[in-house]
């Protein structure tokens, strides 16, 4: 059917995906295994390196061999850690996602309530004080944003805890008083998109005929705009959030290290400063293999949400 | 075909309707006093921006330093000046060369249609299903820490922005009558595509290339914070703030002023895109 072909296209997202994470490595100035060996240089230990990871063989085989190893859920060990980075990637996923989804309520609450009301009142004032932070919103860099939330809220006011993190399995309160801070920082500039998206597609969806006739008939104004209206500017911001979600994760990488957050975008910052070049690859591979699958579970989402589009494709 | 004076003319006119627009002259002003700030810090800044005082150390603001010193005493306003060069070569050079690579494939895909179509756009799906800063961090790293790396870096990440802009444009401007006219009188493909279709591209790429440059700055921010950007002691905002985090109690300022300016050349772009799109849609 309709997603069955988007399935193709799909596939071979992955499989570009796949070869530009191989291809990183081939950046890295200097010889791979050497970089590998780390400390220990000597001659022996760089051979057995090239030997054991294949080094010595043509880049097309390597490549093969490698995403051979990625399909099993191998994508080497970490150099810091010394664990396979699959298991230290999936093992901080749940914290990102945490954080992720947070920060998406927080946009979604923010964002499409100043939107309608902007909509709403298009043109006043309200409209365009709601305008000119939402600009603000989307220009503000996270971790700046912050730094002067935990100057504020933590260090000024003693109200949130600055930093670190409480699983919710073991304190909902305090992991939710945690992640407050954080998940704002990150749904801040979503909140501005969906913001602007929400007011524009409201405003569309103020002047059709539809509303028209619900006023005529005499329905009340909030029924208008909460029920009619609202359900049908909603089926563009939805397919956006499930896009923005993928765009949460790789905003998280700042966010979490700003607030300590032991998400995958700590992972990565850490990583980063290690020179840990392995776990970079994996994190990357995992957020655009999230994205893409998020990508298709919105076109569902979509599907679902607009008979228009479930009638339209099938006929 | 008089296309020289009327694309004078029609630029003339295009700055006077930019003025004219709120948020467009908000962010002309915020953008020029920035690359001005950057051009002029050698001749302006009070000190020396890797100039240490070790009897002036984390102090606060004060007459001799307006906006304190650093913990190596440094004087902060003089670093903060300096910094400006890097987010504006960055914003400039990154999405000079994403035009410069992502327009012509877009052109290309868009009308080429077929294989060369599917295999540009599923690598744009591609590079677009990687967050840009997470893509742009891995690039930087694997590349080394450079101002150079992480311009290219952020213009890999910007690129697929520009395809998809440029292939949708050329796919649309390709079923114009005149499109199809020209193409009947025998011209031929690439004067087709430079002559016939470019310029209708042109509106939509300003827009879209002065908002990438309002990303570019945030981006290239977090890689200097992630000391993935020009390697200190050279001053850039990101590397201030990230000695800033470590003193958020203690010497606000070192945090609260680069902050500030990342947001206002940031704002500015964003501003001037909005102003630029405003200004084009009302010719």
């Amino acid at each position: 059917m309709i997603l069955l072909g988007r399935l193709g296209s799909i596939l071979a997202t992955l499989f570009l995906l796949s070869v530009i994470v191989f291809c990183l490595q081939l950046l890295l100035p200097g010889d791979p295994a050497t970089i590998l060996a780390g400390e220990d240089r000597s001659p022996e230990t760089i051979a057995s390196i090239r030997e054991r990871f294949g080094l010595d063989q043509p880049l097309p085989i390597q490549y093969v061999r490698w995403l051979g190893n990625a399909v099993q859920g191998d994508l080497g060990m970490s150099m810091r850690f010394n664990q396979p980075v699959v298991s230290l990637v999936l093992s901080k996923l749940p914290v990102t996602f945490q954080l992720a989804t947070m920060a998406l309520v927080i946009a979604i609450l923010i964002g499409v309530t100043s939107g309608i009301v902007a909509a709403v009142y298009a043109g006043t004032a309200v409209d365009q004080t709601l305008t000119v932070l939402s600009v603000f919103g989307f220009s503000i860099p996270n971790f700046w944003l912050g730094i002067l939330l935990i100057m504020v809220v933590s260090v000024q006011w003693g109200l949130l805890p600055a930093s670190g993190y409480v699983s919710p399995l073991v304190d909902p309160w305090e992991s939710f008083r945690t992640m407050l801070m954080p998940a704002f920082v990150l749904g801040s500039q979503l909140a501005a998109i969906l913001m602007r998206h929400t007011r524009s597609a409201m405003i569309e969806a103020l002047n059709t005929d539809y509303v028209r006739t619900a006023y005529a008939k005499g329905m009340p104004r909030r029924r208008i705009i909460l029920r009619h209206a609202l359900r049908n500017a909603l089926v563009p911001v939805v397919t956006l959030g499930a896009l923005e979600f993928g765009q949460l994760l790789g905003g998280s990488v700042l966010t979490e290290y700003v607030f300590s957050v032991p998400g995958i975008g700590k992972l990565l910052v850490d990583s980063v400063f290690n020179r840990d070049y392995p776990v970079v690859q994996a994190v990357v591979l995992c957020s655009g293999a999230i994205y893409i699958v998020l990508n298709l579970l919105a076109d569902i989402a979509y599907v679902v949400l607009d008979p228009r589009i479930r009638r339209g494709r099938s006929a | 075909m008089s296309t020289k004076a009327e694309t004078i003319a029609a630029h003339d006119g295009l700055l006077a309707l930019l003025w004219r627009n709120f948020a467009g002259r908000s962010g002309a002003i915020l953008v020029v006093f920035f690359i001005l700030m950057a051009a002029t810090a050698p001749l302006v800044a009070p000190y020396a921006p890797l100039a240490s005082d070790w009897n002036a150390v984390l102090q606060p603001p004060s007459a001799a330093h307006l906006l304190g010193t650093d913990e190596l005493g440094r004087d902060v306003l003089s670093r903060l000046l300096w910094g400006a060069q890097s987010p504006i070569v960055a914003a400039f050079g990154s999405v000079a060369l994403a035009l410069a690579i992502g327009v012509p494939l877009g052109l290309v895909a868009g009308y080429a249609g077929g294989v060369t179509d599917a295999v540009i756009s599923r690598l744009t799906d591609t590079l677009l299903a990687v967050p840009g800063i997470m893509l742009a961090i891995a690039l930087a790293l694997f590349l080394g820490g450079s101002l150079l790396n992480a311009t290219l870096a952020i213009a890999v990440a910007a690129v697929p922005a520009f395809i998809r802009l440029a292939r949708a444009r050329t796919i649309q401007v390709m079923a114009e009558p005149y499109v199809e006219a020209a193409r009947s009188v025998g011209v031929r493909t690439v004067r087709l595509l430079f002559v016939h279709v470019f310029p209708n591209l042109v509106p939509p790429l300003i827009v879209q290339a002065t908002l990438a440059m309002a990303v570019a700055v945030i981006a290239e921010a977090s890689l200097s914070f992630l000391g993935l950007g020009r390697p200190p002691p050279a001053p850039s905002w990101g590397s201030m703030l990230t000695v800033g985090k470590d003193y958020i109690g203690s010497a606000p300022w070192l945090s609260i002023w680069p902050g500030l300016c990342i947001f206002l050349v940031t704002i500015g772009f964003s501003l001037l895109g909005d102003g630029l799109r405003q200004s084009l849609e009302r010719r």
